[in-house]
């Protein structure tokens, strides 16, 4: 299929996607604002281990690198399926959407095995301040991801089903955003969470 | 495990004749709505016309349906505790200390949440749109889960009358004591989940309105040609979409120390609950100007229209309205000054807060400066948008005093401060909704509201108010705390008396209020807007029918000026048929919207009563809604050129049949905008 005939639209349809990406910018500012009170939060509360663990007893280095690459990775992979969205390359726009999502879940899973084994060490949420805001603030961010993953996968069942039409390439490109978007989180957590408490 | 979490029989409120009475009046309130729909058969019609509409007008008529409703309540509530503390002198009243405790916690969650924001949203839907030239909000789905989701809090803390019991922390649920350890039962939770819930869905409002001022102006409606009301909402809505984040963050923190056991703002174990008053205020002083920007932008519409004159220092309101939304955010440690900070960070929050007084002062004298000269018509919008700028000002001087925090630390907690903030917000937001409420309610619906009797509202609230706030500066000042459910001084009671008649004359407003609607529906053949500008108005809306078509401007008008009516009017293109009318592409109705709402509100209920089956089976119901919405690629429907020629038709008999304007039978009226008048 051709992207360009497919892709053709009215200058309504044009204008109703631009309202929706402002829109969602606007959500995503709105968003940055809950990390940042998380954040705050976490900043305010790192010290109160309450003669439980602290960041340096319960963080590993090599985990939080592994998570990290994957994110990262995942967001270049991103970038690829949207380049092949404009290039019209439907089984492309498959293949690395399908990419993305296996890292995607690879982070997730490495997160899960992260929070269980601390559960399982006693060095749950319900431990300390501190684990209290660790946990929500990561917590929050894996939750964003797992959205991320049920919409990868919507978008993946769409573009499948409807092909690269108009308003699949515009879901996808707020999908794109989102998603590096929550690689800009990941960045900050592991900069402000993960780096200082181990260092 | 309990299918029923920590429900059970003992939840239902037959502890006490007072409970028991307030839920079957709540009861009876949703059993009656259910036959009066059934009376009249019109459950067609509810279902397929209201309940799946994204119509911007008739998603703002039911949010203020829903805040009238709420505004009731508050009300109950309010007289409760002031009739309680009129008599509890030595004694214990009527009102046991935990049932006193969730009427004064409920009276402001429903007020603020459930009254002002549904409101002043609904105002905003009702207007904005058709104020920049618009035929629906950028989104109109994302509205209606907005209202479904406002409706599902609402519905929670209705239902806590009924099933358990509402909180007893105050309306701000300040950790510790709304913790876990002190307060085990569900009245907490039922305001954490109303709270966060309505919250979802004023965020998504203020995105929706501020991607609709920004994206869907007429041609020509170049941003410093906006009404001011659109300035306000425009500038609200960015308070939204920046406040709102830090009060879901509180409330979910709180809800995850309450469920889950951690250690937010627990009283030990690396708690901090100085940082939940923090980030609560970090959205609550910014939410009073959500709530009161929209109101002075009603003022400022209403003050022109009926002074008859073009709005004074439309700039400087603009810019005073940009200094507020931008210091709205740097004063909201003023809420606590006693809680430890250093002078140095006081007097700088004690600074800005009385800073923020000064573009609050230029709008006042801008709209002074509006009526100075003009012919003034004292209709009952009018008459309320005079009662708050004189009051206002009152509850404003006591507010400069409060922000100096020496002041403060002897004020605090007392109930100066509950007369401050009553003397901002009864003026300021419910005068300014009551004054658009009267204003705009032809638009709606085609009719004008009775006068005689909005006229005898407005004299019974202002003289309501003053009668019961003023003894609570007294009060205040006599060192009286707020929230007393029993006192041993006698100085005290004769000011709570006269407070107690206050409030009286303001249930005869409220009764005053409820008799209009009812009078004005009943007459409302006599008071028809056929001409759809019943005020000789000068801003878009009173360009369109009333009520106004589904699309609105069946051609998008050209904007070439400020007050683009009034100048469409001189200029002598007002009314003008089109040569021809296009298709229009309109929404199609979904129940998407109703049904998020209503599994939002089983989210909060499963959520609060530990009944987790529920939680996830309603989350997996609003995952499946929005996942079948955003694969829907068919959501629009067109709306032939030929059916919208029907509808404009009709209307131009209608315009023949009242050529002249409604005010110009008025005494005092400054005349038609004549095109000479232009030169």
């Amino acid at each position: 299929m051709s992207s360009a005939a497919a892709m053709t639209v009215s200058p309504r349809e044009a204008k109703r996607y631009e309202e929706k990406d402002f829109g969602f910018w606007l959500y995503l500012m709105s968003d940055a604002v809950i990390f940042a009170c998380l954040f705050a939060t976490y900043l305010v509360m790192a010290g109160n281990a309450a003669g439980g663990p602290t960041p340096k007893d319960v963080f590993s280095l090599e985990r939080a690198a592994a998570e990290t690459a994957l994110l990262l990775l995942s967001s270049t992979t991103f970038g690829i399926a949207a380049v092949s969205l404009w290039a019209g390359d439907r089984s492309k726009v498959l293949l690395w959407l399908a990419i993305t999502l296996l890292l995607g879940a690879g982070f997730i899973a490495l997160e899960f095995g992260e929070f269980s084994g601390m559960i399982a060490e006693g060095a749950g949420p319900d431990r300390s301040g501190f684990l209290s805001a660790f946990f929500t603030l990561v917590g929050t961010h894996g939750l964003h991801v797992s959205v991320g993953l049920v919409w990868i996968l919507v978008m993946i069942g769409q573009v499948f089903a409807k092909g690269l039409t108009a308003p699949v390439a515009s879901r996808l490109m707020r999908l794109g955003l989102f998603w590096h978007f929550l690689d800009i989180i990941w960045v900050v957590i592991f900069s402000v969470v993960y780096l200082p408490g181990l260092l | 495990m309990d299918i029923f979490g920590r429900l059970t029989i003992e939840s239902l409120p037959f502890y006490s004749a007072i409970a028991a009475s307030g839920a079957a009046v709540t009861v009876l309130g949703g059993l009656s709505v259910v036959a009066v729909i059934t009376y009249f058969g019109a459950w067609r019609l509810v279902l397929f016309q209201w309940l799946s509409s994204v119509d911007h007008k008739k998603i703002g008529i039911m949010y203020i349906m829903l805040a009238l409703v709420m505004l009731v309540r508050g009300f109950v509530d309010a007289a409760m505790m002031r009739s309680q503390q009129a008599i509890a002198l030595n004694s214990d009243g009527y009102l046991p200390p935990g049932h006193f405790d969730q009427i004064f916690s409920s009276h402001g969650t429903i007020m603020i949440f459930f009254m002002a924001m549904p409101f002043l949203s609904g105002l905003i839907n009702l207007i904005m749109p058709q104020q920049i030239g618009s035929r629906d909000v950028a989104f109109p789905f994302m509205n209606a889960v907005s209202l479904w989701l406002s409706m599902a809090g609402a519905a929670l803390v209705l239902i806590s009358l009924v099933i358990g019991k509402f909180s007893t922390a105050g309306w701000t649920a300040y950790p510790p004591y709304s913790g876990l350890e002190f307060t085990p039962g569900v009245g907490v939770d039922y305001w954490i989940w109303a709270v966060l819930i309505s919250g979802f869905g004023s965020t998504m409002s203020g995105i929706n309105f501020l991607v609709t001022i920004i994206k869907c102006r007429a041609p020509g409606m170049t941003m410093f040609r906006l009404p001011l009301f659109t300035w306000t909402v425009f500038i609200t809505s960015v308070l939204i979409i920046f406040a709102f984040p830090a009060l879901t963050v509180a409330c979910a923190m709180l809800a995850l120390d309450r469920t889950l056991g951690m250690h937010f703002f627990t009283n030990g174990m690396g708690g901090n609950m100085m940082n939940y008053i923090n980030l609560f205020w970090l959205w609550g002083h910014p939410e009073v100007y959500i709530l009161i920007l929209p109101a002075f932008g009603v003022f400022s519409e209403v003050v022109a229209v009926f002074s008859q004159k073009r709005l004074f220092g439309y700039i400087s309101l603009v810019l005073a309205t940009m200094a507020i939304g931008l210091l709205s955010f740097t004063v909201w440690l003023h809420h606590f000054f006693t809680m430890g900070s250093s002078a140095r960070v006081n007097s700088f929050f004690g600074t800005m807060t009385t800073i923020i007084a000064v573009p609050t002062g230029v709008k006042v004298f801008d709209w002074l400066l509006t009526m100075y000269r003009g012919r003034i018509i004292f209709k009952p919008p009018m008459l309320f948008t005079i009662g708050f700028l004189v009051t206002f000002v009152i509850g404003g001087l006591s507010g400069v005093l409060l922000a100096l925090p020496p002041i403060d630390y002897l004020m605090h907690n007392t109930t100066f401060l509950i007369a401050h903030f009553h003397n901002m917000i009864i003026p300021g937001v419910l005068f300014g909704y009551l004054a658009g409420y009267m204003f705009w309610f032809p638009k709606a619906f085609g009719f004008k509201l009775n006068e005689k009797w909005g006229t005898r509202a407005f004299w019974c609230w202002i003289v309501g108010f003053y009668v019961a706030f003023m003894p609570l500066y007294v009060l205040g000042l006599l060192g009286m705390p707020r929230r007393m459910e029993h006192y041993e001084i006698a100085a005290w009671q004769p000011h709570l008396i006269v407070a107690a008649f206050g409030a009286f004359i303001i249930l005869l407003g409220m009764i005053c209020l409820g008799v209009q609607l009812w009078v004005s529906v009943r007459d409302r053949i006599e008071a028809l807007d056929l001409t759809g500008d019943p005020w000789n108005g000068r801003s878009l809306e009173w360009a369109t029918s009333s009520p106004a078509a589904p699309y609105n401007f069946a051609v998008l008008p050209k904007v070439e000026c400020r007050d683009a009516w009034w100048d469409m009017k001189q200029r002598g293109v007002a009314y003008r048929r089109p040569e021809k009318y296009e298709d229009i592409v309109m929404p199609k109705n979904t129940f998407a919207g109703a049904v998020i709402g209503a599994a939002g509100f089983a989210f909060g209920f499963a959520m609060i009563w530990w009944i987790w089956w529920l939680a996830l089976l309603s989350l997996a119901v609003i995952g499946a809604a929005i996942i079948v919405r955003a694969s829907n690629d068919d959501d629009e429907f067109v709306m032939p050129a030929s059916e919208v020629k029907a509808i404009e038709d009709a209307r131009f008999p209608q315009l023949a049949k009242a050529p002249k304007n409604a005010m110009e039978d008025e005494p005092g009226f400054a005349g038609q905008p004549a095109p000479e008048a232009a030169a």
